[in-house]
């Protein structure tokens, strides 16, 4: 049976990446109002399963080539760099540091490392869960 | 300069091995790796000055320090003696794998990785003088063994045998990390050097027997003591470089090390002496009478190690004895147990490679096939010769030397008056000699039946021919060693053994040189260890030439009542056993596992809340009712409900779905956004997830439900339900403790920087948490690719047996 599904697809095209811009807002938006790494990562799966949903899992590998547990990995890895990172400056494990700058275009800015550590954690939630969509759902 | 670091420079070297191996296409890894223990061996080798003056060298590595737990480098005779050996052997081992073992066909990055993580453990288990971490390596040991056995892991053999060693070896690696517990709880310490510096007070502790019994166990399980020897005639499955090395050479050694380093804690208790030196001999006799039973080159290789190991074992606790004596045949006793095992891992070592050779260049290692091969194969024949009659104890060779010192240890031990030995004193010579009959039998039984005789070259799966040079190269340095060592007995004996024997009986010398112990090859015709060995030679020659006559009398034992058998009973016991434990409960379907969980959960709760009386209702801290509020959980119930009536599954899943929706709408009334962000999401994706798996469920009607099933269901399903409500009640109602939501308040601007708290916990204040859990997430992802994606068939290639 074919669908016609022209409506979904078009819509899905647009929203895709308004959920998608949305997410890297709240993902680094997270420490200082709701948001962070975890949601972040789990809007930008929804708006993988959206893309997925209006087409099909060919097509989405097509669009997104990337190898999801590879993803996966870096995350997990970004993570533990992060954490391990403040080793090296003499200080307990998972010492997180910041401090204050100012960016061209963005003005005063606060830059953290915990901000590596919740991009691993990003990375984590997007590729584990695309995984296991792509496992179940092209398991035929 | 930090030499502890040292022990770690193999398995750094291992991190590269697996690179090396696959760019560097042109070389035999081999080649590189050589390169690690000969730099080792050269280094530690300038540490001899110092032993030979009677010094020591310490350096420290902090692990953890709060418990006192160090990597300590802690070189002295007896560590410096081992390290040479590992380092040394390993060279030459190294060095004839290059030759053994074939670049196209073997895998020899894994192979390379195990071999210097063995290296790693057994430095580190003979350098050690933190217990605890000398358990680590130990077990460390344990398993590069299992790893290296395992080898050829296509074969059922290898894979049993890795199994077996590792049963039996990490067994007693727990139980010696019992003794050393309660070591450091009789000493305070787990420093070796401090609890040897309290040995005088110890030996009165109640802990005192138990400790030096499960510390033998760990030692007699490593080091193949009877009865817990039968896991090295398996272990031979492994490559020969493994063989020559781990098994003959090092590993099993280890055990003998731990009796050594331990001697002055232990020393001086009867119980000791008897169980080491009593043990030591049985295993001597009882390795040497069931090597002659063998037809493979390496099993009889290996009963003639175990044999061999009992023999350093029992001279070591006779050595001991000079705790209580002045007499100075038993200071005799430890220079000898240190200088046979010298002469032991020259001659085994170079042995086992020519076993590898044999197998090699014939293609089979069955003694029964083999014969006659003198003529092709020269220089392997003299090699397996001198190592032979070392081993037989014959002169002009080093093993000749070590085993008069034992004789004469022996025979002296019928004539020491404490602890019952001048009336049980006598077996000990008696056994000691008949046991060297049978070591002078299969002797001759290896290298006789193998080289001299019948040529059945037809029999043979290849054409035998010499091996080339370089494989040949390893086993001739160690049998140039058998006869160097011969001539130059006392010169070894200042180099190493005497700093060795100082280490092991630290009070009893004040320097190396104060080890009165000459060694002669020739003590004139009073000797009575010389008419001991001439007659080992007649009787051995005898037994050997009627071997045919009586071999046949070994299947006299039934099967049914050997040590294997045991313990092949003991494993399918066990393995059947728990099976039918688990059984009992697991039936493999899910929701009963799900009933489990949840019916133990809401009893546990409720029987607690009602025990520690912790119920408690204050409707005070309520809020008030909102229209929002009561809407929503109407529903919410009602989605419940149509969950659980729907007929579809699809109208199940989409009403689950509304279910979390309007809990995540509960805390958007609540104000807690991050919560409602998380859940609207979450829920989103997981309703997109089952619909995905759909197509995969089970029709929706077939589950078997009885009407009694359902009451269970419903009996459970409501006391979780009482269960959540009662703890949510009670804990809403009395704060026991200060919430910690005050601290977060006031510090996540100043120390974290940041502004959400919700966020700053998972990234910092909780970091390690949302570490390990992003770490489930990976495994939960991986597991599920996993399970679905690569659901290879079963009999697929990696199952064979070749």
């Amino acid at each position: 049976m074919k669908t016609n599904d022209v409506i979904l697809q078009t819509t899905a095209k647009v929203v895709f990446f308004i959920i998608f811009l949305f997410s890297i807002h709240i993902f680094f938006t997270g420490h200082y109002a709701p948001g962070g790494g975890f949601v972040g990562g789990l809007l930008t799966t929804g708006a993988i399963v959206l893309l997925l949903l209006a087409f099909d899992l060919r097509t989405i590998q097509q669009i997104l080539p990337f190898n999801f547990t590879v993803v996966t990995a870096i995350g997990l890895v970004l993570a533990l760099a992060t954490a391990a990172g403040s080793i090296f400056f003499n200080v307990p494990f998972f010492t997180h540091a910041y401090d204050y700058f100012t960016l061209p275009l963005f003005g005063k800015t606060s830059l953290h490392t915990a901000m590596l550590f919740d991009s691993g954690v990003y990375l984590v939630v997007v590729g584990s869960a695309i995984t296991i969509i792509q496992s179940i759902g092209g398991d035929d | 300069m930090e030499f502890v670091l040292l022990i770690f420079l193999p398995v750094i070297f291992a991190i590269l091995v697996p690179f090396v191996y696959k760019y560097i296409k042109g070389i035999h890894t081999g080649w590189l790796v050589l390169l690690v223990p000969l730099a080792l061996f050269s280094y530690y080798l300038s540490f001899m000055p110092l032993m030979m003056d009677g010094g020591h060298a310490i350096s420290e590595l902090k692990w953890i320090p709060s418990l006192g737990i160090t990597f300590t480098s802690y070189i002295d005779g007896l560590s410096l003696l081992f390290t040479l050996l590992i380092t040394g052997i390993g060279s030459l081992v190294v060095l004839y794998s290059v030759f053994y073992m074939d670049k196209q066909k073997e895998d020899l990055g894994s192979f390379y990785v195990y071999l210097l993580l063995f290296m790693t453990a057994m430095l580190g288990v003979v350098q050690s003088d933190n217990t605890i971490t000398l358990y680590l390596f130990w077990e460390l040991t344990s398993i590069s063994s299992f790893l290296l056995i395992g080898f050829w892991y296509t074969r059922d053999k290898s894979r049993f045998g890795a199994l077996k060693s590792m049963m039996i070896t990490v067994f007693g690696g727990l139980m010696m990390l019992g003794g050393f517990t309660l070591l450091s709880i009789m000493g305070n310490t787990f420093s070796i050097r401090e609890l040897i510096a309290q040995a005088p007070e110890l030996v009165n502790h109640p802990y005192f027997t138990l400790a030096l019994l499960l510390i033998l166990l760990g030692a007699f399980t490593k080091s193949a003591q009877f009865p817990f020897y039968i896991w090295l005639p398996d272990a031979m499955e492994a490559p020969t470089p493994v063989s020559a090395y781990l098994h003959s050479a090092t590993m099993v050694k280890a055990g003998i090390y731990l009796v050594a380093r331990f001697t002055p804690i232990f020393g001086t208790s009867s119980t000791w002496i008897w169980l080491v030196t009593g043990i030591g001999l049985l295993t001597l006799f009882w390795g040497s009478f069931f090597a002659v039973k063998q037809t493979d080159l390496k099993a009889i290789l290996a009963f003639s190690t175990v044999s061999q190991l009992g023999l350093i074992m029992s001279l070591l606790g006779a050595g001991a004895i000079s705790y209580h004596t002045t007499e100075a045949m038993f200071a005799l006793a430890t220079y000898a147990a240190i200088f046979h095992l010298i002469n032991h891992a020259t001659f085994k070592g170079g042995l086992f490679m020519i076993a590898g050779i044999i197998d090699h260049e014939t293609g089979t290692r069955d003694i029964r096939k083999l014969g006659g091969l003198m003529s092709v194969m020269p220089i392997s024949f003299t090699v397996a010769l001198i190592g032979s009659f070392s081993m037989a104890g014959l002169p002009p060779f080093n093993g000749f030397l070590s085993k008069e010192m034992f004789l004469d240890s022996m025979v002296a031990l019928q004539h020491f008056e404490l602890f019952n030995f001048d009336t049980w004193g006598i077996l000990f010579p008696i056994i000691a000699w008949v046991a060297s009959v049978f070591t002078f039998t299969y002797s001759l039984y290896f290298v006789l039946k193998t080289f001299v005789g019948q040529k059945n070259f037809e029999q043979l799966p290849r054409q035998p021919h010499e091996a080339p040079i370089g494989m040949l190269l390893s086993p001739m340095i160690l049998a140039s060693l058998v006869l160097i060592f011969f001539f130059i007995p006392n010169l070894v004996g200042k180099w190493i053994i005497k700093p060795a024997v100082m280490a092991v009986q630290p009070t009893l010398y004040a320097s190396p040189e104060a080890v009165d112990v000459h060694v002669l090859a020739w003590h004139g015709f009073g000797s009575t260890a010389l008419w001991l060995t001439v007659g080992i030679v007649i009787v051995g020659s005898l037994l050997y030439v009627t071997i045919p006559k009586w071999q046949p009398l070994y299947k006299i034992q039934p099967a049914k009542l050997s040590l294997n058998e045991g313990y092949d009973a003991l494993m399918r016991g066990s393995e059947k056993g728990m099976n039918r434990m688990s059984r009992l409960y697991m039936d493999g379907v899910i929701r009963t596992y799900l009933l489990y969980m949840f019916a133990f959960l809401s009893v546990t709760m409720i029987a607690v809340l009602f025990i520690k009386d912790a119920f408690v209702i204050d409707m005070t801290s309520f809020t008030a009712l909102s229209l929002y509020g009561v809407l929503n959980a109407v529903i919410l119930v009602l989605a419940v409900g149509f969950v659980v009536f729907a007929k579809s599954r699809l109208a199940a899943i989409i009403a689950l779905g509304g279910v979390g929706y309007s809990v995540a709408l509960f805390f958007v009334i609540f104000k807690a956004p991050d919560l409602a962000l998380t859940q609207l999401v979450i829920e989103t994706v997981s309703v997109a997830l089952f619909l995905l798996a759909f197509k995969h469920l089970p029709a929706l009607s077939s589950h078997g439900e009885t009407a009694k099933t359902k009451i269970v269901n419903f009996v459970v399903a409501l006391s979780v339900g009482v269960m959540v409500t009662l703890v949510a009640l009670s804990s809403h109602s009395q704060k026991l403790i200060p919430s910690i939501s005050q601290y977060y308040k006031d510090t996540v601007a100043t120390e974290a920087g940041g502004g959400n708290i919700v966020n700053v916990i998972l990234v910092d204040y909780r970091g390690f948490d949302t570490f390990f859990e992003i770490g489930v997430l990976a495994i939960a992802g991986i597991a599920v690719l996993g399970m679905i994606r690569l659901r290879v068939s079963r009999k697929e290639t990696t199952d064979e047996n070749k």
